[in-house]
């Protein structure tokens, strides 16, 4: 039952021998690998297609046609013959819906190749009833989905009201916590042969980055987030700064989320910091220990004697924060600091952009007024806003050695953008896989990205306007930056779509909940299971294959909005003419496989010549060495 | 070659008209001390040249330049600079008859001067004694120049700037054209060493039949261009075309033969009949010719005249003159102001579009040969430019060999060259002042390629920077290739020089000789790593489905089917009144419903099959699919270069892995362990393994431009909050609001 996805696939199923390296091109063979594992392919990117006969096909044949195959824990709760699936590209399609505690699986039966269509219920944002039942008693049904589709099904409830309506349980499944009933990531034990919560250790990743030293101390300050229910349990801090200087800090910023280091630079010791906003309010209140903090920020970077401080927001919001009693701070009270704005607007606008690109390119596109409307959407303008917020940030502590504060209202929004953006630009150890969980692990995670509110995990009110694809744009950034630098990160699209898909799909415990506090509180390192254990049980797939790790390689990405596209293959992989063109990575691979062999041929030969040399040299005492050895590289 | 008026520019005085003035013959003899020139090539003469002109350097909004000599020789604008050349950056990519400061003649598109801190499109024939304090020089291959003529002499600025404006607008004669010049001193066998075909004999013909099996005959009547000058020497028709008909009006409404499909179908083009005609003798000629195609197989005809659905050349001329304005940046501001709107901007030069369209008809026209078995006539007023077009496009999807570098020169050759596209017009090389007939129809023909190239790159032997290498070499007059309106033309240039000349008989290179422009090394990256050789041991094995295209096995269910299209090809007779319709309506903003759908039908069940990069290839025609072509529109712009990233990096990646495979075959087959294999190794050998290590310091533009040198600082946008102006309530909203907003 490893098959975990939403498969909107027109085709039959055939085992795809195909390489599941190449990140945009191909569908996953998802169960060669692990056999026992939930499949990464929650969403494939091209719907596999499986020819019976072949050993991968196995047990989905065995599983029986109209039945999905169940993950550990998973259990139907309901099957409703004779729905029909509007689809909007094939037409009206007649099938079997299954709804599990999980899952919503759908299969045509009377159409060869079999129609499926598999997603985890996490996806789904709304179920809408749409207009009364017609005269036969039908009722059309909407799934407003969080990663960009919407299906339409209709359907005939039972008559007997002693039955429950399939849509009624699929309601209750999809929104378990508006149901008391628990996220399926709870129940779902699936063992790996990785476990995921050990990949990030904050203590270790500090010292990987050489922390503590001289000028910053690890404070135990939050321990019980006590400080700031926000924030981590470890702090990095400057030597200077006691906890109880960082207590008084912690009442002037915003839900306590006091200047705290999140990189610093291995040779110029410039520092990335992100806070929340002073809460300087109309009347300019200052706080000493907090300019302190940051004099001390500037002062452990001895080459600079400058600091800078970005606010994330366009200057017109930070004015108006004023009058909720945030604000920014003046360059009057904080010398030597510089406050730039990044003109980032906030997660309600964001939200609007989604949506916006939503109606564009779902489920049909306006090909001749493509660009236009794209450009409408405004989505990849925020994307370059974003993009070159980091990088200015990137290029003032690579360049300036100068340390940089950045943070936003609250600092755990467009700040952790920010940061990790920074930090990939600047760190190449977080462009590999384990690098790249680490990052998400510590600037997302830990530092209390609110996943549960933007994303609405199990929650049926979808218009709460906490949500926003905060996280989503900030996959998206790195996305530009895989596609501007091929060659930099070891991880492929793939990964990063898995990592989308998962966000939604409450299988895994890595993105519930909002803070580190209540991650500890709801033990979700014992009740759930990381999806970076899933991850890095077949890392094999989400390799890059042409990554070349150049560990002081700074990257500095294009931001001009000619260099940004639309990741078609995560927003349009609904369409079935959007295939991914290009498979460069087969190609590669295809290469590599040949080199392999050769290589092996000439080993053989070699092999071959020594042996007879051996022999030759018995009887003349000289061997020949022809062949010099294959050099291997990569 | 320093000194000028040396014996091998004034042996060549004879052969060309000049059209120098004295006073700049008197300058051109006494050059300044402190003046350098460039290494001139044979037959190359200097106009003018002037010191010192300040050149501003283009990665800089600060007005800094280099000093430097400025020069107008009848070939090129040249710029050297005082400075003593440093030791050069090892070059990938260096063109050997123009540097990275020169301008051929022919590649200058637009000159604008400033006067007074006002910029002013500067033509031909205005008064020109008031020289600008600033030049600024847009070229064809969208290098954009700035000089600055205040720190010379008031004489010698208004001298230049008149020689420049003179050489690079204003009307000039073909045999002024530089490759007149050069064409005496290349020896005349040189052509005939290449593999690519010119299709100027009857071998070439017949060969290219017999490759596609067709079954039509070579018409030999027009050898001395008895029959129409605006046809080949030699070309193919139906055989069932009679000769009396051949001669029945000048060339015009033949149905000449471009293809033909392995079923037996054929695709044929023809020009449109004189409008004079009487409808009735029109008509009942063009049906013959019609019965004539139809008997090629299976009696079954399609025409489709293009003019009725695709833009004319003069919607085409607009739409890219747009289009090109967008990548000419003077500035930095301009650039960050233009990112802006960027893609509304694009969208309605409607460049994009047109290319859509073409790949569009195109397939329409491969789905008539590939399905249906048709035979298909296309047809167009002259018959060589948007047919060229279309029926090249269709070859490059069906035909595999088309896809391949000496296929592909041989396919532009056979339908650009030999098929009379009027490139001397379509380019204006002349600067002629009428510029009705001006239009970048070849350019439009190879963007379509490009998207090809883009979404199906291992089925294409060649590169994209092949592709904008070509672009360039039109707008270079040392070859012959692109310089003539029709065969006849050519052969009457070639008759009437020989006529003055003593020196045997002309040549023009042509440009498919690529060592004339690039070394053997940077030749090596017009090929494509990526590129997927036909091997016949691996014939059975590229047939393995691709997990791509398995989708929907079966078309889909009736419930959704669209209705058959229809009114697009239409019948014979309807068409035929079309035909002859005096007036055409460019109807192509519009482009009906039914045939898009119908070709989304055709690709996507294309799409189901497996892919096989050596038979049918379809573009897929959407809108997110249809990219811009930034290799040639942005490699020299500073602003738009990633350094250190760009698709150099797979590149140089696979080129190095394929490398190595070749050397482990060649290692084997050197011990006879291998040869069974005997894969590509007449191919040349891919770039060296030092790129890869140097890719970290490449810019994505990578080989152009390459030779600057790219400062490694961030480009960071100026005056972010002006970019984005979200005006919506949301804007102003606090992140954490309690309220529950509707978003209905």
């Amino acid at each position: 039952m490893e098959k975990s996805g939403s498969v909107d696939s027109l085709g039959s199923r055939r085992s795809s021998c195909v390489d599941s390296l190449s990140s945009s091109s191909t569908s996953r063979s998802d169960r060669s690998s692990l056999a026992k594992g939930p499949s990464a392919s929650v969403n494939d990117l091209s719907p596999e297609v499986r020819t019976p006969g072949k050993p991968s096909t196995k047990a989905f044949r065995d599983s029986g046609k109209d039945d999905p195959e169940l993950l550990p824990k998973e259990v139907v709760q309901i099957v409703a013959k004779d729905v029909t699936y509007i689809c909007p590209f094939v037409g009206a399609l007649r099938g079997i819906l299954t709804v599990t505690n999980y899952r919503l699986f759908f299969r045509c039966i009377n159409r060869e190749p079999a129609f499926l269509l598999d997603l985890p219920l996490g996806v789904i944002s709304k179920v809408d009833k749409i207009g009364g039942a017609s005269s036969r008693g039908d009722v059309s049904y909407g799934l407003v989905c969080k990663d960009m589709r919407n299906l339409r099904f209709v359907y005939k409830p039972p008559e007997d009201s002693l039955q429950k309506s399939a849509f009624d349980v699929l309601t209750k499944f999809a929104f378990p916590n508006s149901n008391n009933l628990p996220l399926f990531a709870f129940e779902y034990d699936q063992v790996f042969p990785e476990n995921g919560w050990k990949v990030y250790d904050a203590l270790a990743e500090y010292k990987r980055q050489g922390l503590p030293n001289e000028s910053w101390r690890i404070s135990k300050v939050n321990d019980h987030y006590e400080l700031c229910d926000s924030y981590p349990a470890s702090l990095v801090v400057p030597v200077t700064i006691t906890d109880e200087e960082l207590r008084r800090v912690a009442a002037f910023r915003a839900k306590g989320r006091i200047p705290v280091l999140s990189w610093i630079h291995p040779e110029s010791q410039a520092a990335v910091v992100r806070s929340s906003q002073p809460m300087s309010g109309v009347s300019g209140k200052r706080c000493k220990e907090d300019e302190k903090l940051l004099q001390a920020i500037m002062d452990a970077n001895a080459q600079s004697h400058k600091l800078f401080i970005f606010d994330a927001r366009p200057s017109v919001n930070a004015a108006a924060n004023k009058m909720k009693g945030g604000g920014c701070e003046s360059e009057d009270a904080y010398q030597n600091a510089e406050l730039v704005f990044l003109d980032i607007h906030n997660i309600h606008v964001m939200r609007e952009s989604l949506r916006k690109l939503r109606e564009v390119v779902y489920p049909n596109i306006e090909d001749s007024h493509w660009l236009s409307n794209l450009e409408s959407t405004h989505w990849l303008e925020h994307i370059k806003l974003i993009l070159a917020g980091a990088l200015r940030m990137a290029d003032k502590v690579e360049s300036g050695r100068t340390s940089v504060v950045v943070h936003c209202s609250d600092g755990w929004d467009r700040t952790a953008q920010l940061t990790s953006l920074t930090m990939i630009m600047l760190d190449a150890h977080y462009r590999t896989v384990t690098g790249f969980q680490t990052l998400i692990d510590k600037e997302w995670v830990s530092f209390g990205h609110r996943f549960q509110q933007r994303v609405g995990h199990g929650d049926q009110n979808h218009t709460d306007a906490d949500r926003s694809p905060i996280f989503l744009q900030f996959i998206d950034c790195v996305w530009q930056m895989t596609q501007q630098f091929p060659a930099a990160f070891e991880f492929n699209e793939y990964f990063l779509i898995t990592v989308l898909d998962h966000l939604y799909s409450c299988l895994f415990g890595t993105f519930l909940c909002n803070s580190e506090q209540q991650r500890v509180r709801e033990e979700l390192s014992k009740r759930t299971v990381s999806l970076w254990s899933l991850v890095n049980s077949q890392l094999e797939e989400f390799v890059n294959p042409l990554y070349v790790h150049y560990s002081s390689h700074v990257l500095l990405p294009s931001v001009s909005i000619r260099h940004l596209q639309l990741w078609l293959t995560y927003y349009i992989r609904w369409n079935p003419r959007m295939r991914p063109q290009e498979p460069v990575h087969q190609r590669y691979k295809e290469l590599l496989a040949k080199r392999a062999e050769l290589q092996k041929r000439v080993e053989e030969l070699q092999r071959d010549v020594a042996n007879r040399a051996s022999v030759s040299s018995e009887r003349a005492g000289s061997p020949t060495r022809s062949i010099t050895p294959v050099q291997t590289f990569v | 070659m320093l000194s000028l008026g040396s014996g091998g520019a004034k042996s060549t005085k004879p052969s060309f008209v000049s059209y120098v003035t004295p006073e700049e013959i008197k300058s051109e003899k006494e050059p300044q001390k402190k003046e350098r020139h460039p290494n001139l090539l044979p037959g190359e003469v200097v106009f003018c040249s002037t010191n010192p002109i300040l050149k501003y350097t283009q990665d800089d909004i600060s007005q800094r330049g280099i000093f430097g000599t400025l020069l107008c020789t009848n070939f090129r604008v040249s710029f050297i600079s005082d400075e003593t050349p440093q030791e050069e950056p090892t070059q990938h990519f260096k063109n050997k008859l123009y540097g990275e400061n020169d301008i051929p003649l022919m590649c200058v598109d637009c000159l604008y001067g400033v006067y007074d801190e006002k910029k002013k499109l500067i033509t031909g024939g205005m008064l020109k004694n008031k020289y600008p304090s600033k030049m600024i020089i847009h070229c064809k291959d969208l290098r954009v120049f700035q000089f600055c003529l205040t720190f010379t002499k008031e004489e010698e600025a208004k001298k230049i700037f008149q020689g420049i404006v003179h050489h690079c607008l204003e009307p000039k004669s073909l045999k002024c054209v530089f490759a007149f010049s050069y064409a005496n001193t290349k020896g005349p066998e040189m052509q005939r060493t290449q593999r690519t075909l010119m299709f100027d004999s009857q071998e070439d013909w017949s060969q290219e039949m017999k490759r596609t099996k067709g079954n039509c005959r070579i018409v030999t009547e027009n050898q001395n261009f008895e029959l129409s000058e605006r046809l080949p020497k030699y070309f193919i028709i139906p055989a069932a075309v009679s000769d009396d008909d051949l001669s029945k009006f000048p060339g015009k409404g033949l149905p000449i033969w471009c293809w033909s499909h392995h079923s037996g179908c054929a695709l044929f083009k023809a020009s449109s009949l004189p409008v004079t005609q009487e409808d009735g003798v029109a008509q009942a000629w063009m049906e013959r010719m019609l019965h004539a195609v139809a008997q090629t197989h299976l009696y079954s005809v399609k025409i489709e005249d293009l003019l009725e659905t695709l833009p004319n050349i003069q919607d085409i001329q607009q739409s890219y003159t747009k289009f090109k304005q967008f990548f000419l940046i003077d500035n930095s501001t301009d650039f960050w102001m233009s990112d802006v709107k960027w893609f509304s901007s694009l969208e309605n030069t409607g460049w994009l579009d047109i290319i859509r369209q073409c790949l569009q008809k195109a397939v329409e026209v491969v789905e008539c040969l590939e399905k249906e078995n048709t035979n298909v006539l296309i047809t167009e007023e002259e018959g060589s430019d948007l047919c060229c077009v279309i029926s090249s496009l269709v070859q490059i999807m069906m035909d595999p060999h088309c896809r391949t570098l000496t296929g592909f020169q041989n396919l532009v050759q056979k339908e650009w060259v030999a098929g009379c596209h009027a490139f001397l017009d379509r380019c204006n090389h002349l600067h002629q002042k009428d510029k009705e007939c001006q239009s970048p129809v070849f350019l439009l023909f190879l963007e379509c390629v490009w998207q090809l190239v883009q979404q199906h790159s291992p089925a294409f032997q060649f590169s994209e920077t092949y592709l904008t290498v070509l672009s360039d070499s039109i707008h270079v007059p040392a070859f012959g290739t692109f310089l003539f309106n029709s065969a006849f033309q050519r052969e009457s240039c070639l008759k009437a020089t020989l006529q003055h000349s003593q020196r045997g008989p002309l040549s023009w290179p042509a440009v498919w000789d690529w060592s004339m422009q690039f070394d053997c090394k940077a030749q090596e990256l017009f090929i494509n790593p990526l590129y997927a050789e036909k091997l016949k041991q691996e014939k059975v094995l590229r047939k393995v489905p691709r997990i791509k295209h398995q989708r929907q096995l079966s078309l889909p269910s009736s419930a959704f089917k669209t209705p058959p299209k229809k009114g697009f090809f239409k019948d014979e007779a309807e068409s035929l009144k079309k035909m002859l319709r005096v007036k055409r309506f460019s109807r192509w903003m519009v482009p009906p419903d039914s045939p898009a759908v119908a070709t989304r039908q055709f690709y996507e069940a294309w799409q189901q099959k497996p892919l096989d990069y050596h038979g049918l290839l379809l573009p897929c025609l959407d809108g997110p699919a249809m990219r811009l072509w930034m290799q040639r529109y942005l490699r020299w712009t500073p602003e738009a270069q990633i350094l250190g990233g760009g698709s150099v990096a797979i590149t140089s990646k696979l080129a190095e892995l394929l490398g190595e495979v070749r050397a482990l075959q060649r290692e084997l087959a050197q011990k006879g362990w291998w040869d069974s294999m005997g894969e590509g190794h007449h191919r040349p050998q891919t770039m060296s393994l030092a790129l890869v290590r140097t890719s970290l310091r490449l810019s994505s533009y990578f080989p152009f431009a390459a030779s600057r040198n790219w400062s490694f600082k961030p480009v960071i946008p100026t005056g972010l909050l002006q970019s984005l102006m979200v005006t919506d309530k949301l804007a102003s909203q606090e992140d954490e609001t309690n309220e529950v907003i509707s978003l209905v």
